[in-house]
């Protein structure tokens, strides 16, 4: 689709920078002229509002980094410094941490978008994979930024990332302590981290750049899901149509950023960061943000910890091989009745390991016991159970559970066997194999099994219907 | 270049592969100071040892000293708390000591029972256990639920390994040394 230049210097000026450095010429032809499918709906909007999002936490952040102190001890005393003392500073700091979240919104209507509408299909396999890059590099730069207020949250955050390296076989230690610069989570690791997540934001950029490149090349994917046979009938220019829809999804998307910033900017957050960082004490709930919790669920469902780890990352590794999972001819699930449903119930899945990943991992969804008795100490009722576990040949630590109890101000330890219990952990459990099936097993196979519906003959013929559009030829 | 179809590697292609292998290893070795730079620092390395004073620690308490940017618990057993840790059938264990393996000798060289030093951190992923918590009555993870017991050793839970025993010695009776 980017075809022959259209472009033509109006004045003597752009004439003369134009035989020197066509850079108008690049900005005409890529968002001017450039021709886009004119079936685009508002999901097409998100890639013009992650742009966005990406310009207001580089200038907030640039702002930021004139008044924070990546210093152990002054961090968090200057983040606060930030809140109070300067100038609109509560301002700036409140729309780069909900400007994070923001960010992560539109990032998943995006990539479920591509999911839904078989955006990362041939011929747009470097596309997606580029985007799957920016993905990981945004979620970086997140967990970066996250550790510079140097609360309770960022500092536990921290040791618990910096930690899934030690799970490295033979080499998990050494790589641990390059990381931290100490042997835990101290001053050069939040030096370092400063840097990086300053780094980091121009490095979507330059990817983000490509990305772009690489859509241009092949040309947007559309609602149909087909390419472009006409140019004429089936596209648009750039400027005005996909310009002035891009500018409106951004006014909706403010309204919701304005919302959180101004009426709920802790909403997203965790109060433990408001508490300095005390390497003697974990707080008790670890949560990371909520956009990283599906993924901290299936660490979790891992009974092994090196597993939990590879699992995690292969989560997030198995987006780059969807374009030869997919066997499937037609891209839309417009056209494809089966994997319409498969793909809501995967958005399904997903929200709910999300919600795994923020609850406890032992709470008790649903179950029942069988109570042993009731105790004045732990070490009696540590020993009933014990006891009964031998009578009953079964394990003291898996099959029985010890719980205090407060009763009428006085303490008491009930000590139980447990008949059935289904906890949270096990409901990740599901959930992450469905995961993996969805991706490993129903893509291939729903390409061969299902029959699409039929295709339009054209874009154009899928806005219009078929005789409009044989009457407008 | 056509007509110079030759098998043999030329003098020019022997040329060209030295100078490029010199010049990769010349940029490994350039690279190598921005990759070590991240180490610890000689400033880190250097807060190598503390010492602790437990003269003041009373039978049924803990205390915690910093190590390395650490915790170290310093815990003076009770002797249900010893009896405890020594009746467990450790081939039941997923990290299997006993929990004499896990003490150490004073300078007259008797086995300091009543006095446990752990490091304070979960092996699963590094939070800070609760003391006098969990089922055991010994440290519980609030992160992701690892038990461990008045010996520090893993119980139940995702934690692969029982809790680290620094390298520490008795200075004397009330003095340790650790690192």
């Amino acid at each position: 689709m980017s075809g022959e230049s259209t472009y033509t210097p109006g004045n003597g000026f752009t004439r003369w920078l134009d035989d020197r450095l066509p850079v108008l010429r690049l900005v005409n032809d890529s968002f001017v002229d450039y021709p886009t499918p004119k079936n685009l709906n508002y999901w097409w909007t998100f890639g013009a509002i992650l742009s966005l999002c990406l310009g207001i936490q580089i200038i907030t952040g640039i702002v930021l980094a004139m008044h924070y102190t990546p210093n152990v001890d002054l961090a968090f005393a200057s983040v606060e410094h930030i809140m109070r003392d300067v100038n609109y500073g509560w301002l700036l700091r409140y729309i780069h941490a909900n400007g994070a979240s923001m960010f992560f919104i539109a990032v998943y209507i995006h990539m479920f978008r591509g999911l839904y509408y078989g955006s990362y299909k041939a011929p747009r396999e470097v596309l997606w994979i580029l985007g799957v890059l920016i993905y990981l590099l945004m979620m970086a730069t997140a967990f970066f930024g996250y550790v510079l207020p140097w609360g309770q949250m960022s500092f536990w955050g921290a040791t618990v990332i910096t930690n899934l390296f030690g799970a490295i076989p033979l080499i998990g230690d050494p790589v641990r302590e390059w990381l931290w610069g100490g042997f835990s989570v101290g001053n050069p690791t939040l030096n370092r981290f400063f840097s990086l997540h300053y780094l980091f934001p121009f490095l979507i950029a330059g990817v983000t750049i490509l990305h772009v490149w690489a859509l241009h090349v092949t040309g947007q994917n559309n609602p149909s899901g087909i390419e472009v046979k006409d140019p004429s009938k089936d596209t648009v220019k750039f400027t005005p149509y996909a310009t002035v829809k891009d500018a409106f999804g951004m006014a909706v998307f403010l309204i919701l950023f304005a919302y959180f910033v101004f009426f709920n900017p802790n909403g997203l957050g965790d109060a433990a960061n408001y508490v300095e960082a005390n390497p003697l004490q974990t707080p008790a709930h670890i949560v990371p943000e909520w956009y990283l919790l599906p993924f901290y669920a299936i660490l979790r469902a891992v009974p092994d910890k090196l597993g939990g780890v590879l699992l995690m990352f292969a989560a997030i590794g198995v987006l780059f091989l969807l374009p030869w999972l997919d066997t499937s001819k037609v891209r839309s699930a417009r056209f494809r009745p089966l994997y319409r449903q498969f793909f809501w119930i995967h958005v399904v899945v997903c929200i709910i390991l999300g919600w795994c990943g923020a609850q406890l991992p032992s709470k008790v969804l649903f179950g029942s016991d069988t109570q042993v008795g009731i105790y004045d100490t732990r070490n009696e009722a540590m020993d009933a159970v014990t006891a009964a576990a031998k009578e009953q040949d079964l394990s003291p630590e898996d099959d029985f559970k010890v719980e205090e109890h407060v009763v009428d101000n006085k303490l008491e330890f009930v000590g139980s066997r447990i008949d059935f219990a289904f906890d949270v952990t096990d409901l990740a459990r599901i959930l992450t194999i469905y995961y993996f099936l969805h991706f490993l097993v129903l893509f291939p196979l729903l390409g061969l099994v299902e029959r699409p519906q039929p295709l339009p003959a054209s874009i154009s013929e899928s806005v219009l219907g078929k005789k409009a559009a044989t009457a407008e030829a | 270049m056509a007509d110079t179809h030759v098998e043999e590697p030329t003098r020019r292609d022997f040329l060209y592969v030295a100078t490029g292998s010199f010049a990769a290893v010349g940029a490994a070795f350039a690279v190598w100071p921005l990759i070590d730079q991240m180490n610890p620092d000689a400033s880190v390395l250097a807060l190598a040892s503390i010492e602790v004073d437990i003269s003041n620690v009373p039978v049924g308490q803990q205390i915690t000293a910093k190590w390395r940017g650490k915790p170290v618990f310093i815990r003076h057993r009770t002797e249900e708390e010893i009896k405890a840790a020594e009746n467990v059938d450790i081939s039941t264990l997923r990290d299997p000591q006993t929990d004499d393996e896990r003490l150490r000798k004073d300078p007259e060289g008797k086995l300091e029972r009543q006095w446990l030093v752990v490091i304070g951190i979960c092996t699963h992923l590094g939070c800070v256990p609760l003391s006098y918590a969990g089922e055991y009555d010994g440290w519980f993870c609030p992160c992701h639920g690892s038990v461990y017991d008045t010996s520090g050793r893993i119980r139940k839970g995702p934690a692969p390994l029982n809790l680290e025993v620094p390298p520490y010695k008795f200075e004397t009776d009330t003095k340790l040394k650790i690192g």
